[in-house]
């Protein structure tokens, strides 16, 4: 019996998380390490894409959700002593608190507005880390303590439950990410990124589902900023900074947007390019720039949706 | 010398045999830590220095950078530490704290070094440190942060070489009011860095019998300040400013511009002017004004022996600029950090007898033990003394004053005028 595509889809990425634990037996510790970070980040970037990569809209403000849910945890953790799981719960209530009020505000405009306005609410977020410094210790950020890093008993900070955890958390917003976009609250999501008018003419409430759409991307961000912060032990206003909001959209790019697992591809890609080329010269932005020009001129669908173009089109 | 990584292989039959053994058992009982290899006593003594060689640091690790190689060519040509020669590895962590923490991961995962080395900026000794306290690689920051002497830190994060921004700030409140003038507005950068300024200057003048009469924050993205300067009280008799990064230039002009020739006394941490011409213009409404150096830049008529033959090693003219580029002006205030810091790692390897990585906890007690530092070629700066409990070095600091564009030391205080009540122990954390 032939498999759906939907079906083929969900094997398939099943096998990836599978190769992705099974690899933390074979890879020396350094790229252990790095793995675990990465997933991470991953995560980041696959909410990045929920909006950008399956809805159509560009957003360059996305390290405000991270670090929303970055310091929702740390500072409930810090300040009112709060222990692992509140606080990560604390990460995505924050996470979907900031994102369903700035989306609801940003979404009164589109295209080049919509840009702009969450650049600016980003930017005013990060200056509001900065502001409060007495709670938030501003551009320094704080360190959260190795003993509180414990969630049910397991000490997040060991490599081997790090990495796990990383999987744990990388691994279920993949399959519900598959599961969104296999949904027909996905489907109208994919069709206003193709076509808003004619959505909007079939009777579907765009804004609602746009304004869904902004509501899950920044809750996954959050709680990928939430998790780097408990994993890593550390949040700081660098994670709101600009910076943080461009990263994800060249990972997505870099991957594949519209891809279940392009983000993680393009963060992998992007780390150990800057890795690799950092060694090499001080110039390694220059390096990742121009691999940037050359990947969209020559695989302008990103890595994964290249593959997903010649070999798999049947992947989510 | 190689600064080739080397590779930390995981033997296959091993690899096998953990596969087998997570199906049944789960992957947490794999101990990662036996993958980490031990380097050999024979190897050089790896030093991984985690520099700002790119981000908004790139001036100032340029010259960490400097001194750090001439601080191990005399290491090396002294004979090493415990007859092994000293390799640095270098790694650009861009001035962030996510790369910085991944700099760390790889001096101790990959690279194999002895210990980490050499951050300056807090927020990346901040995202860095927890990673070195898992991995149990002793990090020794040249940082001037308070985060180490607070507690925030672990027990294998030290700064054994320079002296912490509490400190040095708290030292120049006898000064300023007994010289200066005690009513004071301080003018700050509207972060963590200036609030540090604020909150230890404020309290340290008014135990000198001063006061703050105006505390002025400025946002760090301001380009312009002349709207800041009409809330400067008229009474003020000394303007107390910290200014860092591009913005300063614009700053010192504009401060110019609204006082003319008639203006109160003013101070400011020569942070603002690293790498900094004096001459640079606009700057000339800084003639007569002082400054806090951590270690001062131009050669003063006392300058010892020690100064002089390490602003040679360094390549340093006596003008604080390097000698084959007078406008490349040296990070002075606070580099010598770095060639202080990697002699007490000589020291502290020589006194634990430093074989290899399995002795890094012994490393860290050595250095705890460590009290009074002389003035010498290792502490070129001035004499020292070390906390083994906060893991925080005290120094002397310098007061110079601008007099015809190059600054003189007016005043030089004593160490005790830079101590302040033990805020934590790290030697009650185990390793």
């Amino acid at each position: 019996m032939m498999m759906s595509d939907s079906k083929k889809s969900v094997v398939f990425h099943l096998g990836f998380l599978a190769l992705l634990f099974l690899l933390q037996f074979i890879l020396p510790a350094y790229h252990h390490g790095n793995l675990a970070r990465i997933m991470v980040l991953a995560t980041y970037a696959m909410g990045y894409n929920i909006l950008f990569g399956y809805t159509g809209l560009l957003s360059l403000g996305h390290a405000m959700f991270f670090a929303a849910g970055m310091y929702g945890m740390g500072l409930t953790m810090t300040h009112l002593g709060w222990t692992a799981g509140p606080g990560m719960l604390a990460g995505l209530l924050a996470g979907g608190l900031v994102s369903a009020g700035i989306g609801f505000l940003a979404l009164r405009t589109s295209g080049v507005s919509f840009m702009i306005v969450t650049l600016m609410f980003a930017q005013a977020g990060f200056l509001t880390i900065l502001y409060f410094g007495e709670w938030t210790r501003g551009d320094e950020g704080f360190v959260i303590r190795q003993a509180d890093r414990v969630f049910a008993g397991i000490d997040l900070s060991h490599p081997t439950y790090r990495y796990l955890a990383a999987l744990l958390l990388f691994g279920i917003c993949l399959m519900l990410t598959i599961r969104l976009m296999q949904s027909r609250f996905g489907h109208v999501l994919i069709a206003i990124r193709e076509n808003e008018e004619r959505t909007q003419m079939l009777g579907y409430d765009v804004h609602f589902h746009k304004w869904m759409a902004v509501i899950a991307s920044g809750t996954m961000a959050a709680v990928a900023g939430a998790a780097y912060a408990l994993l890593f032990g550390y949040a700081g206003a660098t994670f709101a900074s600009v910076q943080y909001s461009i990263f994800p959209l060249l990972w997505v790019l870099l991957g594949g947007a519209g891809t279940a697992l392009g983000p993680f591809i393009g963060t992998l890609f992007m780390f150990y390019l800057i890795d690799l080329s950092s060694s090499l010269t001080t110039a390694y932005m220059l390096i990742a720039g121009v691999a940037l020009v050359l990947l969209t001129l020559f695989l302008p669908q990103g890595l994964v949706g290249e593959w997903r173009r010649k070999m798999m089109p049947w992947l989510t | 010398m190689t600064n080739q990584p080397k590779k930390i292989l995981t033997p296959r039959r091993q690899v096998i045999k953990g596969i087998a053994a997570g199906a049944a058992l789960g992957a947490t009982s794999i101990p990662l830590w036996g993958r980490y290899a031990q380097s050999q006593s024979s190897e050089p003594i790896k030093i991984g220095f985690q520099v700002h060689r790119t981000g908004i640091g790139a001036a100032y690790g340029r010259w960490y950078d400097r001194t750090t190689m001439a601080a191990v060519a005399k290491i090396n040509s002294e004979g090493g530490i415990n007859g092994r020669q000293v390799e640095i590895v270098s790694e650009d962590d861009g001035t962030d704290p996510k790369r910085g923490a991944e700099v760390v991961e790889k001096f101790a995962t990959q690279h194999n070094t002895d210990l980490a080395f050499g951050t300056l900026f807090s927020h990346v000794v901040y995202g860095s440190a927890p990673r070195a306290g898992e991995l149990k690689i002793p990090y020794f920051v040249v940082s001037e942060g308070h985060h180490v002497a607070s507690g925030a830190l672990n027990r294998y994060t030290m700064q054994p070489g320079i002296t912490d921004v509490k400190s040095q700030v708290q030292a120049m409140a006898p000064y300023v009011a007994s010289t200066l003038g005690k009513k004071v507005t301080m003018i700050y950068p509207d972060f963590a860095f200036g609030h540090d300024h604020r909150d230890y200057f404020s309290a340290a003048i008014e135990r000198e019998g001063g006061t703050v009469v105006e505390k002025i924050a400025i946002p760090p993205t301001e380009t312009s300040f002349t709207k800041y300067f009409p809330k400067i009280p008229r009474d003020t008799e000394v303007i107390y400013h910290v200014m860092v990064g591009p913005a300063v230039l614009t700053f010192v002009k504009e401060m110019g511009e609204f006082f003319g020739s008639s203006r109160p006394e003013i101070f400011g941490f020569i942070d603002s002017l690293e790498a900094v011409d004096l001459s640079s213009p606009g700057l000339e409404f800084l003639e007569g004004t002082y400054f806090w150096e951590g270690n001062p830049r131009y050669a003063q008529a006392n300058q010892s022996e020690y100064d002089k033959a390490y602003r040679a090693a360094v390549g340093v003219d006596n003008n604080g600029a390097s000698v084959s580029d007078s406008k490349d002006v040296a990070t002075y205030a606070h580099m010598f950090g770095c060639w202080e810091t990697l002699h007490i790692v000589k020291a502290g390897m020589e006194a634990s007898g430093y074989r290899g990585t399995g002795d890094r906890a012994k490393l860290i007690e050595a250095v705890e033990a460590m009290t009074d530092m002389p003035h010498s070629h290792a502490h070129p700066q001035g004499a020292k003394r070390f906390n083994g409990k906060t893991h925080q070095v005290f120094g002397h600091q310098y007061i110079t004053r601008v007099s015809n564009g190059r600054l003189e030391l007016a005043h030089t205080t004593s160490i005790e005028d830079t101590l302040y009540p033990d805020e934590t122990d790290y030697t009650t954390q185990s390793f």
